[in-house]
């Protein structure tokens, strides 16, 4: 780990890029604390205030709305770091799950072999020949709309990823003599695969991670875009845009514009954060 | 080659069947359509009599195996809302979404090669670094706000193009295309760039890949020692190589063509399959869901399948059938 961010240092972007998600994820944490208003509570909200631009002040005259108003009356500024609690619990949460689910299958599959390894990797195969926003969209169109289910279906169609990485950094592992060592001493299979195998095959495991993360964010912001997303009530970026989508006309450019800002920089800064850390592990490709 | 490809179809068939019977168990062991489409002051035997009419009181299985032998016959259901078979629905869609992806392809091609190419030419310098910053970001703008903010910028604030819809039409071998009138292309052009920038994004990282290679390869230090000039040995030698693994990615472009054009339709209101799915989600119009993502999933292995064979064919170091082919 030490030597990967040493590496990391001579690119002062990806650290920046580093930087900047590290502080969304602490805004979005601190959500309730640093917000004026909580979007979500309709005592909070004033609808006469509907459609105010950035810098207004708020109709009871107790704060400004720094980035304006959405059409219910709805601080933008609040409602999207609200907005980025739940984008962060749906992506984090599915890429965890992917994470353990992919990684489990990826070692059993790279150290028992033989059939296991048949059935897991040709599951793989095939959901690696589609899409995953299509599979995401499809078990969405299935189970209906709804945080638990947009979890599911993230991790649903990223397992695979993590699976292929994970069994083809440990098949390397595998034919080495430790874990002939290990397994001459007749250690139980789970503590090799966790032990031995899994911190040996660990970084491009999380390479895999960062970018499946990016990947996931956009996903749930597309699905939650078509209405395939979370609820109404649990507003995530994707749905704030598309509410901001539908004052296009009427010039209210900043709740199109702002939401969107926000997920951009979340998507981007993983995303060249992951590309370098890729690059750095993987120095044949830089 | 033969034994090769009958196994491939075999397996094609075989996930077809896999995939097919998951999605019918989903769509349908989930909810009651009927409660959706009768009105809402029917009586129980006016829903009981809409659910015999749509085959809906026979156990699933039962249901599923009258679907597959439909299916077999080339009949994917009818629809519940448009009363029309599905096939035909989906069928009628099908050229404007064919359309939008081969122009967002070329597109793609047009972006992406020229970029690639000087990345890799200069790699390691500022405009490298640049344009692949540049590439980033490119696949970091979620699809659809890119489209709402082109929509934005070119149709409500600078009034040049519309903002959604499709066009004037003209007729090509029988086909209804907006590629042949002025009006067509004004409409298609901000769906096709919305949809092509994902991808010019991924031909310039490729692009660039395979070039920086080549260029420290062998035959290009030979080429110039020879004394070619760059821009041949550009064109000729580094360029050709890139060629292949295009091919490769190929399929994966047309998969992300067909998969993020269900957004673009729905952004740019784009008469394509994608809108007629996502409003069949909305109405859940069950046989057209199960019937569109069906046709797509053969699509996807159909293509997945010509890239295959393809590469073996562009390639021959891969070899047919080999271990874990």
């Amino acid at each position: 780990m030490k030597r990967i961010f040493g590496a990391l240092k001579a690119y002062p972007f990806a650290l920046f890029c580093l930087a900047v998600f590290a502080l969304l994820v602490v805004l979005a944490l601190l959500a309730p604390w640093i917000t004026p208003q909580n979007p979500y509570d309709n005592a909070a909200v004033d609808f006469f205030d509907a459609s105010l631009p950035p810098g207004t002040e708020a109709g009871t005259g107790e704060f400004i709305y720094l980035l304006g108003t959405d059409a219910l009356g709805r601080d933008l500024y609040s409602a999207i770091l609200y907005g980025l609690r739940i984008t962060l619990l749906v992506a984090g949460s599915a890429s965890l799950i992917a994470l353990c689910v992919g990684v489990l299958a990826g070692l059993v599959a790279a150290y028992a072999g033989g059939w296991a390894d048949t059935i897991i990797m040709r599951l793989v195969d095939i959901k690696l020949g589609f899409p995953t926003i299509l599979v995401a969209l499809t078990v969405m169109a299935v189970v209906g709309t709804g945080l638990g289910n947009l979890i599911f279906a993230l991790a649903f169609a990223q397992w695979p990823y993590y699976a292929r990485t994970t069994r083809s950094a440990a098949l390397v592992e595998v034919s080495q003599e430790y874990i002939e060592a290990a397994r001459s001493l007749e250690l139980p299979p789970w503590r090799i695969l966790m032990r031995h195998l899994l911190p040996n095959s660990i970084s491009p495991i999380l390479v895999v991670l960062t970018l499946q993360l990016a990947h996931a964010v956009a996903i749930e912001a597309s699905l939650s875009f078509l209405g395939l997303g979370t609820s109404i009530e649990e507003p995530s970026l994707g749905l704030l845009i598309a509410n901001g989508s539908r004052e296009i006309l009427s010039g209210h450019t900043w709740q199109l514009i702002w939401p969107g800002v926000a997920l951009v920089l979340l998507i981007f800064s993983v995303n060249v954060f992951g590309d370098r850390f890729r690059r750095v592990l993987n120095p044949k490709e830089a | 080659m033969a034994s090769y490809l009958i196994r491939r179809l075999g397996q094609a068939a075989f996930v077809l069947l896999l995939v097919s019977f998951l999605i019918f168990m989903g769509v349908y062991a989930i909810g009651d359509p009927v409660e959706m489409l009768v009105p809402p002051d029917a009586t129980t035997a006016e829903v009981n009599r809409a659910r015999e009419a749509l085959g809906l009181d026979q156990p699933i299985l039962i249901q599923y195996g009258l679907y597959l032998k439909g299916l077999v016959q080339g009949d994917l259901g009818t629809s519940f809302v448009y009363n029309q078979p599905t096939i035909d629905l989906v069928l009628q869609r099908l050229p404007a979404t064919v359309e939008l992806g081969l122009t967002a392809f070329v597109f793609s091609l047009i972006i992406g090669l020229p970029l690639g190419l000087i990345a890799g030419y200069r790699a390691g310098s500022v405009t490298d670094d640049g344009i692949m910053n540049g590439s980033i970001l490119a696949y970091s703008l979620p699809n659809f706000w890119q489209g709402l903010l082109l929509i934005l910028l070119f149709a409500v604030q600078l009034r040049w193009l519309p903002s959604g819809g499709r066009g004037d039409t003209g007729i090509l071998f029988g086909i209804e295309t907006s590629l042949l009138t002025l009006d067509g292309w004004q409409h298609i052009f901000l769906p096709a760039l919305n949809l092509a920038l994902f991808n010019s994004a991924m031909v310039t990282r490729l692009t660039r890949a395979q070039v920086q290679q080549a260029m420290g390869s062998e035959y290009v230090r030979y080429a110039r020692a020879k004394g070619i000039s760059e821009r041949r040995i550009l064109i000729r030698h580094a360029f050709r190589n890139v060629l292949i693994p295009l091919v490769t990615v190929l399929g994966l472009e047309l998969g992300n063509l067909l998969a993020y054009g269900i957004i673009t339709e729905t952004v740019f209101n784009w008469p394509g399959m994608g809108q007629l799915l996502i409003n069949s989600i909305n109405i859940v119009d069950r046989p057209v869901i199960v019937g569109y993502l069906l046709i797509v999933v053969a699509m996807f292995v159909v293509i997945n399948l010509i890239v295959d064979v393809l590469y073996t064919l562009l390639d021959p170091r891969i070899r047919l059938g080999g271990n874990k082919a």
